[in-house]
Parts: structure tokens; sequence; C-alpha cells
């Protein structure tokens, strides 16, 4: 086990660094320069050269990769431009209400989309199958900002039930914050239920079909059992790598909530950075998510390793 | 059937096995034909000019005149549909195309070399492929500068990963089969024998996926073109409706549904056709 671990850790690192090299390329990439565009057309030569300086634009090409791979090193991510405070200081102010969103959703996906899955797998080819197959199919198609949208139209235009303008704040009682999450929540865990259905319904049939399900079948473990102890076990690496890869997806998704919802979190921190030119700001946020998408990606490889004794060892 | 160690996905008769045994491929594919026919006869089928301007008739709900009502300069939204149908294929299409390209070319000489060079590109491959196909778009266009080539290139972008994913798999059995071992040992370059003897091999496995993916591009066009970078108004994109509609969401209904609705309609037909054809190719899920 400590092999697997150690040999999958390392082989984070050169990826880590082929995809801080991809952003400090793609950064440069800003036509013009991101001086000037930070600062519009109207800008003097003066400050342009003071926020060039200001940036480290004015260095050689090779000292300002070398400084950049420095400082993330140092755990220094940059501030931002607009509120001079530091990437990580950004993030964290509104981390909190972003990952309240991620976890009632995947909540909301594992809840549905576990049972689901399984009824379908069980009943395959009958109507239930049939609905569910449809369903979640329908739920893969919807882009996060559609459904987003029909729900607050139906459910808090139309119906009144819950605020147009969400929690703006984040404070409030926690009734009210249950209130204001109820909606953003459900639009991604539809999703996420969506997901984790389809993969637990096709795991399921996968290993439902195996011997060793029919000798126990003929052992006279019941059906209870049989789902749980025995198919399921088996049938969770696929569905723990959907959830571990669907969380790239959930973020995305969670953008475009934030937005219909008018929630804080990354999402809104993300287009309010995109729309004052926050150059900085972005840059350190892609890092970031690149760190994190990276930490899950490995994180995801080693619990297969947990469920899974024979990944240890390929 | 194909055998275990042929990796070729569709076999002659295998594309009619999706639609004889699913039903929904059907509707997948008339939904897909009514909405490229729309795009191709817009300026027949549209009954007003999509950038037309009318101050008296703004907000108008649907009417006898608009059947799908006028956005806030009184435009109407129907035409504005169908020519926004254009734009959604054009650059999903367009997209998927590059990243074809340039994601197969990856996959087959990832596979092909393999090593650590095939480690590292994986590697890499993987970390896009976690990554939010929205965030990575977003950061690429908000870089670029929003414009039709640079919506088009970010696109690309997010979908190179799952193509070279799917082109390496083939590539490394390709690479061991007797045929190619001979064809080296004739003398011929390894590029030679990737084009000629890996390609046409394990092409239909890309083709197939490509439905999938086109939905997936068609998904990120909209959703960036309603966060604003999308292709430059005054041009009718679904996204940016859904924006408009989504700013007078409290007084003009229409302006957010339909587009929304035409979205959904797309991406789920490419998703069932998709669907289908990938079933179609899988001999394990055939079986199911």
């Amino acid at each position: 086990m400590i092999g697997y671990l150690v040999r999958r850790i390392l082989l984070a690192i050169p990826t880590l660094f082929v995809m801080l090299t991809a952003i400090f390329v793609l950064v440069r990439l800003v036509p013009g320069d991101a001086a000037s565009v930070i600062l519009g057309d109207q800008a003097s030569a003066a400050s342009l050269a003071a926020l060039r300086e200001k940036l480290g634009l004015d260095q050689p090409v090779h000292v300002q990769y070398l400084s950049f791979l420095g400082k993330i090193l140092t755990g220094d991510f940059g501030q931002s431009l607009s509120s001079g405070r530091s990437v990580i200081r950004e993030v964290l102010l509104v981390l909190p209400s972003t990952i309240e969103l991620t976890v009632a959703a995947i909540t909301i996906g594992l809840v549905f989309g576990l049972p689901l899955g399984i009824a379908a797998a069980l009943a395959r080819n009958g109507w239930v199958d049939y609905v569910s197959r449809v369903v979640s199919l329908v739920g893969l198609s919807f882009p996060a900002f559609v459904s987003g949208i029909l729900m607050l139209i139906v459910f808090s235009i139309q119906l009144g039930w819950f605020p147009v303008l969400g929690n703006t704040s984040g404070a409030g009682s926690f009734a009210e914050r249950m209130r204001a999450l109820a909606l953003p929540a459900l639009n991604l865990g539809i999703i996420m239920t969506a997901y984790v259905m389809r993969v637990t319904r096709a795991a399921m049939l996968g290993v439902l079909t195996e011997d060793y399900i029919r000798t126990a079948r003929a052992k006279g473990v019941g059906p209870a059992q049989l789902v749980v102890t025995h198919a399921l076990r088996n049938g969770l690496i696929p569905i723990i790598t959907v959830v571990g890869l669907y969380f790239g997806t959930l973020i995305g998704n969670s953008v475009l909530t934030e937005i219909i919802f008018n929630r804080p979190g990354l999402g809104k921190l993300i287009i309010g950075a995109l729309n004052a030119r926050d150059y900085t700001l972005l840059q350190g946020l892609m890092i970031i998510f690149a760190i994190c998408v990276i930490v899950v990606n490995t994180l995801t490889d080693l619990a297969y390793g947990l469920v899974d004794p024979r990944v240890k060892y390929s | 059937m194909s055998t275990a160690d042929t990796p070729v996905a569709i076999q002659p008769g295998g594309l009619w096995l999706a639609f004889t045994q699913n039903r929904l491929a059907w509707v997948g594919l008339v939904l897909l034909a009514l909405i490229v026919f729309i795009a191709l006869f817009a300026p027949w089928l549209a009954p007003h000019d999509p950038l037309e301007q009318n101050i008296v008739a703004r907000l108008e709900p649907p009417s006898a005149e608009f059947w799908l009502g006028t956005d806030s300069y009184g435009r109407d939204v129907l035409s504005r549909l169908i020519y926004g149908a254009r734009i959604s294929l054009f650059v999903g299409f367009v997209a998927i195309l590059i990243a074809m390209l340039v994601g197969t070319a990856i996959g087959v000489l990832a596979g092909y070399v393999g090593g650590v060079f095939d480690q590292l590109v994986m590697g890499v491959l993987d970390v896009l492929l976690a990554f939010p196909t929205l965030l990575l778009g977003l950061m690429i266009a908000a870089m670029l500068g929003a414009s039709l080539e640079n919506l088009i290139i970010a696109i690309a972008v997010t979908e190179v990963a799952p193509f070279a994913r799917v082109a390496r798999a083939p590539t490394i059995t390709l690479r061991q089969r007797d045929f190619v071992e001979a064809s080296r040992s004739y003398g011929c370059g390894p590029f030679r024998i990737m084009t000629r003897h890996i390609l046409p091999n394990m092409i239909s496995d890309v083709v197939v996926m490509s439905s999938l993916w086109l939905a997936s591009a068609i998904r990120t066009e909209a959703s960036l073109s309603f966060i604003g970078l999308g292709v430059p108004p005054p041009a009718p994109t679904w996204g940016a409706m859904i924006r408009e509609g989504f700013e007078n969401i409290l007084d003009a209904w229409w302006l957010a549904v339909f587009p929304s609705l035409a979205i959904l309609v797309t991406v789920l037909a490419l998703n069932l056709l998709g669907d289908a054809l990938r079933d179609a190719s899988d001999p394990r899920s055939r079986a199911r």
C-alpha cells in the first residue's frame, strides 16, 4: 500500500508542473499584455510602466517563469488587483458557501442516485429501467444554468415558494439559510443524481452477471444482502470514479448556479474577477483549481486502492 | 462480431444496430435532423429579421405576429432562436472537429510512443479531463478576448482530452498486432504506421464518441455565451438570449424559457444519438 501511495503521489508532481506551465503560457497569451488590458486604452505610458513593474512584466520571460513557480512553491498565489487581498484570502472568504452547496448536491445525488440506479439494474429493460434511463439522460442534457432558470421561474416567481434573490449576505437564521440553499442544491443535485444513477446502473449490471453473485444466490443469500454486501461493494469502484471525476463538473456547474441564484461562492468570485479584468485573481484561481483537481484525482485513485485491493498491485 | 483483440468498433451493419435496437436513437436522429434543417434554411424559415429592432414592440408576450414574443429591443424571439441554431451548431461542430484532429493525434502518438512520454501526456490529460470544462473554457475565452474564433478555440481545448483518451487505448493494442509488426519489418516509418495502419483501424471509435462530445461542446458554448464570453452581440446566440431573459426574468418569462428549451432539445438529441451509437459500438453494453 505504501509503495502504491508513493508512486501515485510522485506521478502528481510532473503533472502539476505541466499544468502550472500551461497556466503561465495562457496568461502570457493575453492580446497586448496584461497591463494594457487591465488599464484599458486610455492609460498613460507611466501608469502602464508602473503596473508592468508591479506585475513583473518588465522582466525577461524566464525570470518571470522562475519567480512564478517559486511563489507558488512558497504558497503565494498572488493578490487580487481590485481588492488588494491575497487570492487565498479571497477564496477562503467564499469557500464555505461553495462547500455548503456542493456537499448538499453530492448528498442529494448519492441519496437518490444510488437506490434508483440499483433499482434500474435489478429491473433491467423493465419500465422502471426505461423511465429512469430517459430521465437521467434529460438530467444530463440540462446545462446547469438552463435548469436553474427554469426552476427559478417555476418555484420562486410563479409559485413563490423560495426567495428570488437567494442568500446574498450569508447571514440569517438556519431556516432561512436552508430555504435559500434548497433550490440551488436541488438544481445541482438533480444533475448529480442523473450521473450517479447512470453509473450505478451500469456498474451493477456488470457485477450482477458475475459468477460469484450466482454462487451467493445459490447459497441462499437474500436479495437485500446480495445487493448490498456482494454486488454493491464491487460496483463501487466506477461509482467512486464518477463522483471524483464529477467534482470538476460540479464546480463548473456551481459557477452557473451561483450566478442564477445569486449566491456568494467561487463562481461569483470568478465572474467578478472576469468583469473587473482582475487577471492576477483569475490566474491565482486557475492555479488553485488545478491543484485541487490534481489532489482530488490522486485521492480518487487512492480510494480505488482501498476499495479494490487488486489495484494496488497493478 | 468483434473478438476481444479487435478494437475496431463499428462493423459493417453495426451502425444500423444502433437504430434497430434503440428506438430512442430515432428520436435523437429526427430531432437533430430538424435542428440542422432549421439552421440551414434559417433565412427562409425566420418570420422576421433577427437583428431588426422595433422600439414600439418591446418585451411583447407571444402573439400571432411574434409567436414567441419579443425581447427588450423589440426583436422577434422566434427568428433569433432560428438564427441562433446556426451559431450553436457551427461553433460546436468546428470546435469538435479541431478537438478531434488534435486529440486523436495526441492520443495515437502517446499510445504508439509509450513509456514516460505516454505517462506524462496521460497525466496532464487526466487533469484536463477532471478540470471543470466550463472553467477551462472560461479562462481561455477570458484571456483571449470574446470573439467567434476564440470561443471555438476555447471549446476545442476543453474537448481535446476525451478524444486523446479514446484514441490512445486502441493504439496500444494495435501497436502490438502482427500486421503492424509486419509493416515495421518492411521498413515502414512510425509516421506511416500511425497514419496508414493504426488510424484507419481505430477512427470509428473516435467518431462514435464525437456525437456525445458535440453535445458537451454545445452546452459549453451556451454557458460561455450566457456568461458573456460568447459570440459578441448583436449576434443571436441561445446563451446570450437566456442571459437577457434572466435579466428580465420577473416580467418576461418567454425570453429565457424558449432558448432554454432549444438548448435542451439540441443537447438531448445529440445525447440520445451518441448513447445509441456508443452502445452499438461496444459489444459488452449491447448485450445488456
